[in-house]
């Protein structure tokens, strides 16, 4: 565990340092915290609390997140000729690769977390709601779950991704077009659905529920991120990165 | 004798049809710096990446610090310090964040990472600068850093590859110099890939040759050059090709060619040079200097390359 966190705050250093300097990766994350976290709760009010529709929100925002972090993550140790001293170090390889996935995922899900909390301190601030405005407990814990997963799965989907490219800029590239995919797939197949089809899916919700949904979404989540995890350990071969 | 720290025993590896590394049989001892020449693409990096265990031989083997490299390169790893043909540094970060990152990796406490960064930056004149962000510094200052980097754990055997490749003649002497005083300072193993010869003849205490992975070559500097033939250098007015023709048809001399103006002559071993500065006299030359010695390890290297061909 003492090397996986080595490799994460190794990682973390440069995550802060993206962009050239550490102000340029501070000014960085304002924005995206100034974004989500201060603008958008404005604009919706007391909903951003209370409708539990935003849940899912946070479950897609990590990937957005972590993609562009984690693209970097072998790729660019690639370009920059630093893998090779990595991997003649003592490091065992899965310190390696699990390093750079805790390092992804926490970076992710940290950055929503403080979001959540800038957005709860907002809505409280301006809503005027006479009471205190909290999350109901589905949402509480559901958000944070949601946008772990949500992180894990742009992480080993990156990391795997990043193994395989070239330069970051392939990694990058391929990693905003499976996400697009991922969102846009869905919303176009359902669409294109029968509208029998339509009524039956719309029937299941109904039945499963808040509940049922956030449950299958975490299911679902959690076998695909272990899913990939599993490929990204099968892929990380010290000769075969030599040779790359 | 020293105990063997690296020993291989018919080492190869192939790339498809290419073999970068070719039988290569090798025992080098503790506490010396250990000189691995050869021109670009020999086989030198392959080799490291071999002994290192980042790469599994095609066929042979070989133990370094005790370690079988295709079965144990984690203990290997575990010992042994790393200067890769690239130096590896983390140009986003400060040199201590690139040493206190490697420092984490060896396990080093908190306390013994601050003393021990101390202790090799400054002697490297790079304590006063450790806040930079690398990407700022000269291409000699990452290499020392490097340099650094790769002792940080106290290795008992320093793999350096080509640590001067790149460098501009000032940063590379000195950079030679820093890493002399270093490495008898740390007491490590050296193994020198290089195809700096001048360097191999400063640093090493034991040289090998390799050409397409093979091994042509290995002993003392010393050794090898008493295996090359006796130079003179004939400096003067006058030489022509007629002259050079002259000389070669003389019993005891292997080879006459100009350079720079000077006549340089490769003599067997019992030749006298007087006979030849006479006839040079004789045929309305004028000789100004002449001097004799043993080739240098670059003559040595040069015609084992010309051989190997």
């Amino acid at each position: 565990m003492g090397d996986v966190l080595t490799v994460a705050w190794k990682e973390w250093r440069e995550l802060l340092l993206l962009g050239g300097s550490l102000r340029g990766g501070r000014v960085s994350l304002i924005i995206l915290l100034g974004v989500f976290g201060v603008f958008l709760p404005l604009q919706s009010g007391a909903d951003w609390v209370t409708s539990p529709a935003t849940m899912f929100y946070w479950g897609w925002l990590p990937l957005m997140l972590v993609a562009g972090a984690v693209a970097d993550s072998f790729a660019g140790e690639r370009e920059r000729h630093t893998l090779e001293t990595l991997l003649a170090s003592r490091l065992p390889d899965r310190a390696i690769l699990f390093g750079k996935i805790v390092a992804a995922v926490a970076y992710g899900w940290g950055i929503v977390m403080a979001m959540l909390l800038l957005s709860l301190v907002t809505v409280n601030l301006t809503a005027r709601a006479g009471h205190l405005l909290l999350f109901p407990w589905r949402f509480a814990i559901g958000a944070p779950l949601l946008a772990c997963l949500g992180a894990g799965l742009a992480a080993t989907a990156g990391v795997l991704v990043s193994l395989r490219a070239a330069t970051v800029r392939q990694a990058a590239q391929t990693l905003n077009v499976g996400i697009l995919l991922l969102i846009f797939i869905p919303v176009l197949g359902a669409r294109a659905l029968p509208d029998a089809w339509k009524a039956q899916a719309g029937a299941w919700l109904m039945s499963v529920g808040m509940d049922g949904l956030l449950w299958t979404a975490s299911v679902a989540l959690l076998l695909l991120d272990a899913l990939l995890l599993a490929l990204a350990m099968a892929r990380f071969q010290r000769s075969r990165l030599i040779l790359d | 004798m020293a105990e063997a720290v690296i020993r291989t025993e018919k080492l190869s590896r192939v790339f498809d049809k290419v073999r970068a590394v070719d039988g290569l049989d090798l025992a080098v001892p503790a506490g010396i710096v250990f000189g691995f020449l050869g021109p670009n693409g020999a086989g030198k990096t392959t080799t490291i990446r071999l002994l290192l265990g980042l790469l599994d031989p095609s066929e042979g083997r070989a133990t370094v610090l005790g370690f079988d490299t295709r079965h144990q390169a984690s203990g290997v790893r575990e010992k042994a310090g790393a200067l890769l043909e690239h130096h590896g540094l983390y140009e986003r970060l400060s040199a201590e964040d690139n040493l206190a990152f490697y420092a984490r990796v060896w396990r080093m406490t908190a306390s013994a990472r601050r003393d021990r960064i101390r202790e090799l930056l400054e002697p490297l004149g790079l304590w006063d600068r450790r806040s930079e962000a690398v990407s700022r510094w000269s291409r000699g200052m990452k290499q020392k850093l490097a340099v650094a980097r790769a002792l940080l754990h106290r290795p008992s055997l320093l793999f350096l590859d080509e640590p001067t490749a790149g460098l501009d003649p000032v940063a590379a002497a000195t950079l030679r110099d820093d890493l002399g005083t270093l490495v008898s300072r740390e007491g490590v193993t050296v193994f020198l890939t290089t195809h700096n010869l001048v360097e191999a003849e400063r640093l090493c205490q034991q040289v090998a040759v390799i050409k397409q992975g093979r091994l042509l070559a290995v002993g003392h500097p010393d050794d090898l050059k008493a295996r090359g033939a006796t130079r003179a250098e004939i400096a003067g007015r006058g030489f022509t090709d007629a002259t050079l023709a002259l000389l070669r048809h003389q019993p005891g001399v292997a080879r006459a060619d100009m350079r720079n103006g000077r006549i340089v002559l490769e003599l067997a071993e019992s030749s006298e040079t007087s006979p030849l500065v006479s006839l040079i006299v004789q045929s309305g030359c004028a000789v100004e200097e002449v001097r004799k010695d043993k080739g240098s390890l670059e003559d040595v290297f040069l015609t084992l390359m010309e051989e190997e061909q």
